[in-house]
């Protein structure tokens, strides 16, 4: 058995490849819940009733695929010039803990129509500083920035614990680590009343759409793509690889870190060491799942939210732990990897 | 000063020191093994959870420790031999499938417990490996309780580097392992299969992390907590590089990292006044810096992460 290249990827193929490695994952993870004991079909209907079931379970899965939306374009748009760029989950907790830093009570005498764009600016900004570091160690020692992105996000969540028992603590919080609250007129307004879905779902769909514009027709995508594609025939062509990258990596970085920045001020309020449940790795499932194509992101947030919210019920429901979740979220990225080798490939015997 | 000095001076930090280099001494010649037939192993953290969990777990079971950390070994395995399907087979990036297997591992990890173990207020333990005392040297001054009183993994790990120091520069398979690395057209040129290689370094490199996992809920502590690797696979990561990909720096890495691990917890209660969090943070800084002054004089083996297929150059 062998593999051949295929001339050309069929258009049936692309669609069909992620729609097949969700089923896979799907029938998968299915094993892993009848070992558990429990009626497999009736544990997806409460997954999806749990997320979409009510007016209330469905702003709430939206309300959680926000940061993934946000944390997912971070790492495709990385991914896509091959900067491995695995710290957004830093970067996410440096935008969070920024906007709280500002919000408290530096900025506080702004008018909400000046402080709520301003707040989320230097929230991307604090994700851009982060992941300057591993691309300064990558372009200047010629590190692999994986490790590097990753070891800082344990640098990072150590700062924030740091900060919110320190200097940015809230005396109001019974002792409890927890930073002191943005100041009301901070707050994202909301989408829908009487819920949590905030504007913050309507910024990152903006964003996927605008991430969407820029990699396909700006000079900057073409030529971030080209670094991807190989960073050799990328110089001999003219890009010019330690700019494009510098680029691609405060993209990146600030839109994690704008990822933090909006679950602040959404959602919280304030910053705890346990405001990000995973969203930065969660968004490179996210953006492998959507084959790095920035509106795909949107689905698969979608996606992944739906899971992580719908397992919360059905998990009290049938005794299932919750991290089948997880696990499921996990396998589709694995699934997909097998499937979109399908669409580049054909088996030959 | 002084009370640096007493820190260096007592028993007790060079016994941690070995302690905590025990699981980063496997997990780095684990990765290690890996990267000398050229394949980078990112599953290596959660393939470390998963083995700490499953180790945990037959002995909670009524399996003896041994049986217990081979059955770690076998699953850190099995998951090598999915990230060799993914990436030696398939050829696909050598980042995102070590990625998929660190995500799916840990929280397979995390699901395989919660569904055995109920939750509880107290974690249940095992009776963990105790410390061998080695006859006659054990009861030397200082070098007795420091180093000669350690659990048997940690010996285990030590006879491990040296092994593989050996099999890696001095035999055969070693060599067959090193020429994939390097070249694998030239490997083949010499009628070996280079697939075959890969596959089996990355497989017995995996059990490696998963042994390295299983010291730590079979010796180092005696339950499993999710998060408990806590990043000690990257650390592994950046310690292959900083040892230049070879077995003995690997050790020596190891123990030097563990030293300031060791140091920086006492230095904690020695301290007083400065965040705790600030010491915390020091062994991971310490591993970018290792990785910024090492990457420059390292040999990194030249077909790493390069996948390979038969007549595709």
């Amino acid at each position: 058995m062998r593999f051949e290249r295929r001339e050309h990827r069929p258009l049936y193929l692309m669609i069909l490849a992620p729609l097949l490695a969700i089923v896979a994952a799907l029938v998968l993870a299915g094993i892993l819940i009848a070992i558990a004991g429990a009626p497999v079909l009736e544990a997806y209907r409460r997954i999806l009733l749990g997320a979409f079931g009510s007016r209330l379970s469905a702003t709430e899965t939206l309300t959680r695929a926000t940061p993934l939306i946000l944390t997912g374009l971070a790492a495709a748009v990385a991914f896509r010039a091959r900067l491995w760029n695995i710290g957004a989950e830093g970067q996410f907790y440096f935008g969070a803990i920024a906007v709280a830093a500002f919000g408290s009570k530096m900025l506080a005498g702004l008018p909400a129509l000046m402080l709520i764009p301003l707040l989320l600016i230097i929230g991307a900004i604090a994700g851009m500083i982060l992941i300057l570091v591993p691309l300064w160690l990558r372009l200047r020692f010629s590190v692999d920035e994986v490790v590097t992105s990753l070891i800082l996000n344990f640098i990072a969540v150590l700062f924030v614990s740091m900060l919110i028992d320190g200097v940015l603590k809230d005396p109001m919080a019974f002792g409890w680590p927890q930073s002191q609250g943005v100041v009301d007129h901070a707050m994202l307004p909301k989408l829908i009343a009487r819920s949590r879905l905030h504007i913050g779902f309507a910024i990152a769909i903006a964003l996927a759409a605008i991430v969407y514009f820029i990699q396909s027709r700006t000079v900057f995508g073409m030529q971030s793509r080209a670094a991807g594609l190989s960073p050799s025939g990328a110089v001999f062509a003219g890009v010019r690889l330690g700019t494009t990258l510098v680029k691609v990596a405060c993209l990146s970085g600030g839109l994690a870190g704008l990822a933090g920045a909006i679950e602040v001020m959404g959602v919280k309020g304030y910053v705890t060491t346990d405001l990000s449940p995973g969203f930065g790795y969660a968004g490179i499932v996210v953006a492998m799942l959507a084959n790095l194509n920035p509106l795909g992101v949107v689905l698969a947030a979608i996606f992944t939210a739906t899971m992580f919210v719908g397992a919360d019920g059905m998990s009290r429901g049938l005794g299932i732990p919750t991290y089948i979740a997880d696990v499921t979220v996990a396998l589709s990225l694995l699934t997909m990897l097998i499937a979109l080798f399908f669409t580049q490939y054909r088996v030959r015997r | 000063m002084s009370t640096l000095i007493d820190i260096i001076a007592s028993a007790g930090l060079w016994a941690a020191v070995l302690r905590i280099a025990t699981p980063l001494i496997f997990g780095t010649l684990g990765a290690l093994l890996c990267e000398r037939a050229g394949v980078l192993n990112l599953g290596i953290e959660g393939i470390m959870t998963f083995g700490a969990m499953i180790g945990w777990l037959s002995v909670y079971h009524g399996a003896d420790l041994w049986t217990g950390l081979l059955i770690a070994a076998l699953a850190g395995g099995i998951f090598g031999l999915l990230h060799s399907a993914l990436t030696v087979t398939l050829g696909l990036s050598q980042h995102v499938s070590g990625l998929g297997v660190t995500l799916f591992a840990s929280s397979f990890s995390y699901y395989v417990f919660r569904l055995i173990v109920p939750v509880a207020g107290t974690p249940p333990t095992i009776a963990p490996f105790q410390p061998i005392a080695i006859p006659g040297l054990s009861t030397l001054p200082f070098l007795g309780p420091a180093v000669l009183t350690q659990t048997a993994p940690t010996y285990l790990a030590i006879l491990v580097a040296l092994v593989m120091a050996y099999i890696l520069f001095r035999t055969p398979v070693g060599l067959a392992i090193r020429m994939t690395g390097e070249n694998p057209h030239a490997a083949e040129a010499q009628g070996l299969n280079p697939m075959r290689v890969r596959y089996g370094a990355v497989i017995a490199g995996s059990a490696l992390m998963g042994m390295g996992g299983a010291f730590l809920t079979l010796s180092a502590f005696n339950s499993f907590f999710p998060t408990m690797v806590q990043g000690r696979g990257w650390i592994c990561i950046a310690l292959v590089v900083f040892a230049s990909w070879r077995p003995g720096r690997a050790l020596f890495g190891a123990l030097l990292f563990a030293f300031f691990d060791a140091f920086q917890l006492r230095l904690q209660t020695a301290v007083q006044g400065v965040p705790y969090q600030i010491f915390l943070m020091t062994p991971y800084i310490l591993s970018i810096v290792a990785l910024a002054v090492m990457s420059r004089r390292a040999r990194v083996p030249q077909a790493l992460m390069q996948p390979y297929r038969r007549g595709e150059r």
